[in-house]
């Protein structure tokens, strides 16, 4: 009997361990990927930042904080005094505010779309869904220039305008905050329709019947039934458009002309002319800190409200 | 909370629909939910629509509240045309069959909706959902999200949050259907407590014709899109007009006999046995001829085989035990099977049987 039992309490053990193996094995190309091409290559920039520039760019193996105080401090080339400096904070500010206006610009574009979709009956809501995700079939500087090409002073929306009698010159857009606003919510918007779509999709529409048959008007349901039911959504989506759009390279280059820098714009120069590399890595390292910190207080803020009402 | 009081106006219309058509879709593939229909439904009564699946009970109810505009006829609420009106605008609050809470809000903030989007001030939104909570006996779980409820109190809540802005009339989609049949049977005695407490009129939608009898001050037997008959439980259980009707609510014996004529607001039938006897009529025309008449089971008396003039004879094919009574399967020398349900069984199966059809029991039906 005791035998009996002690074999049985053994057969169990066998089966979790196995069980546990099988979990590992599964995880194991996933871990490997983040492992090789994640953890690694930010290792190496966290190393890069803490070391001195070399002459014609890469590194020289020598400690230095110099990357991180040069973010907010510039030294006096004569008596190498440290001077506060808010060029990068503007930068990290003019990004961060371009970013959170493309956010909100996608979320107020793409909430109607995912509703409409939403609300299509099954069999057509792929087709919209396809015709969402349609850009994404050509390459983004392609579509950029497509942006380009269509905003320029002599682009179709001017000379339309124009032709149409309604302004005398054109409106230029092209190389303003405007073009690479208009840039980054085209680019991004699938990112924001596609996660409100799917906690859309489950919002059911009997909640909707009964808000209607409690008093509540269009809009009062809109703000106390749907938008509640499509939180996660709204979190993702925002999460998925403000960080890529926080970073974006292409976009304010192309459109924004570079002449005022962006996060990536002033990233990438320090790998490429500037030659500093350790600045570089510390600029990436800190646009990391700040969004895991704006991630962190909005997705805490995000869920309490959803405990309290909404 | 108002009590209910049976003043004069107590027979005051509350909702009317004039001849009510809706048809969804357009041409070939229309379906006529609701064919002409006229119904009047009493202030303070508690209404039933029953009916088979399918019937269009959801459909009219889904027009008095709103969801749906008719295709044709008038909506009227308190002697006022609705039916254009959005359901937000009509002082009508709707229980449903899935409850259809709101699974973000509390128990309390679901009570509390109706009132907040009427605009009432927050001191008196937090009287009256204290005072529903304590209707539906909820106080203690106020403040519990809506997805941690069991089905019963889940229906409570629903309940409380139709009835928390006081609306004229009360629709009810099946409510009962998802519950155990125990906890079933408290909510219909539960239902009851609550429609006298608050005296609002109440349209509660069933297929269950036993909800229906015990529940209901009338009752609306629909069958495809059409209301066959209206009547308090006594009237529609004893006296169904149609065939329909009669069949479809509780058991019934349905003959195939002879009208031979109408005599002082009844009518003559020749039954099975060569007997004649004087049936009741249903309100529409009749024309003598072959009709169809019933009588419940527990109407048809019992006799021994050679008793009289009024009984006709027959052999007893078997005897159902069930409880309380015994239904007993007579096959009438004349050809049709008829059941009688007595406290004590005559015979067994194959001995002779006498059954009389009292005058008082028997109803003409329409086809
Ligand atoms: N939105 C709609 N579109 C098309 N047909 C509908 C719609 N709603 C109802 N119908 C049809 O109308 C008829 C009546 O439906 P309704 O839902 O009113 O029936 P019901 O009596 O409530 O049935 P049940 O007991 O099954 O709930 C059915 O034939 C149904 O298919
Ligand atoms: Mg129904």
């Amino acid at each position: 009997m005791a035998e009996a039992q002690s074999t049985l309490v053994d057969a169990r053990r066998a089966a979790e361990v196995r069980e546990r193996r099988a979990r590992w094995l599964l995880l194991a190309p996933a871990l490997l990927t983040i492992g090789i091409f994640g953890l690694f290559p930010l290792t190496i920039t966290l190393i890069y930042s803490f070391l001195s520039p070399g002459t014609y760019g890469g590194v020289t193996w020598e400690f230095s904080t110099d990357a991180y105080v040069q973010f907010l401090f510039e030294r006096d080339i004569f008596d190498g005094t440290l001077e506060f400096s808010s060029t990068y904070l503007q930068i990290y500010g003019r990004s961060i505010g371009l970013a959170f206006v493309a956010t909100v610009g996608a979320l107020i574009i793409g909430f109607p779309t995912a509703y409409f979709i939403a609300s299509k009956p099954p069999e057509q809501r792929n087709v919209w869904l396809f015709l969402i995700t349609l850009p994404f079939w050509t390459n983004l500087l392609i579509r950029t220039y497509a942006v380009l090409l269509i905003i320029r002073d002599e682009g179709i929306i001017n000379l339309g305008l124009i032709n149409a009698g309604l302004i005398d010159r054109p409106i230029s857009i092209l190389y303003t905050d405007t073009a690479v606003f208009i840039g980054l919510i085209y680019s991004y918007l699938p990112f924001m329709v596609l996660p409100l779509y799917a906690s859309l999709e489950k919002l059911d529409f009997r909640l909707v019947e009964a808000a209607y048959d409690l008093y509540a008007t269009r809009f009062q349901v809109l703000r106390r039934i749907i938008v509640p039911a499509a939180k996660p959504g709204i979190v993702a989506g925002s999460i998925l458009v403000f960080i890529p759009g926080l970073g974006a390279y292409i976009t304010p280059t192309l459109l924004g002309g570079g002449k005022e820098l962006m996060i990536g714009n002033l990233i990438a120069l320090q790998f490429g002319s500037s030659r500093n590399w350790p600045f570089g890595s510390a600029a990436a390292l800190i646009l990391m800190a700040v969004v895991m910190v704006a991630l962190l207080i909005y997705v805490r803020n995000a869920s309490r409200e959803g405990g309290n009402h909404g | 909370m108002q009590q209910r009081t049976d003043t004069p106006g107590a027979d005051r219309a509350m909702v009317q629909a004039e001849r009510v058509t809706k048809t969804f879709g357009r041409g070939a593939d229309g379906v006529t939910a609701l064919d002409d229909v006229s119904v009047t439904i009493r202030e303070n009564e508690f209404f039933t629509l029953l009916g088979p699946s399918g019937c269009g009970k959801t459909t009219l109810l889904r027009l008095i509240a709103g969801f749906e505009l008719p295709s044709a006829g008038r909506i009227l609420l308190d002697g006022a045309e609705i039916g254009h009106l959005p359901p937000y605008r009509r002082p009508v609050n709707t229980v449903f069959q899935n409850y259809a809470l709101f699974p973000h809000m509390t128990v309390a903030q679901n009570i509390a909706f109706g009132l907040e989007m009427q605009g009432k001030p927050t001191a008196e939104i937090g009287g009256t959902v204290a005072r529903m909570l304590d209707l539906v006996k909820m106080e203690r779980l106020a403040d519990r999200r809506t997805d941690q409820l069991s089905g019963g109190q889940q229906q409570r809540v629903a309940l409380a949050r139709a009835l928390a802005p006081h609306p004229k009339v009360l629709l009810l989609d099946e409510p009962l259907s998802a519950l155990d049949l125990k906890l079933r049977k408290e909510m219909q005695i539960e239902l009851k407590r609550l429609q006298n407490e608050t005296g609002i009129t109440f349209v509660f939608v069933t297929h269950d014709q036993e909800e229906a009898l015990t529940m209901s001050d009338r009752i609306a037997v629909m069958a495809t899109g059409e209301i066959l008959q209206v009547g308090t439980p006594k009237d529609i259980y004893n006296h169904p007009a149609r065939r329909f009707v009669a069949d479809f609510i509780g058991d019934i014996n349905i003959l195939d006999v002879d009208l031979d004529k109408i005599d002082e607001g009844r009518g003559v039938v020749r039954l099975p046995g060569g007997a004649t006897a004087s049936a009741a009529l249903p309100e529409a025309e009749m024309r003598p001829g072959a009709v169809s008449v019933a009588i419940r089971p527990e109407n048809v008396l019992l006799t021994g085989p050679e008793d009289g003039a009024r009984t006709a004879t027959g052999e007893i094919e078997r005897v159902v035990y069930f409880g309380s009574a015994h239904n007993v399967h007579i096959r009438l020398d004349d050809g049709p099977p008829i059941v009688a349900r007595a406290p004590h069984a005559p015979g067994g199966a194959g001995d002779r049987a006498g059954v009389i059809l009292p005058d008082e029991h028997l109803q003409v039906l329409v086809d």
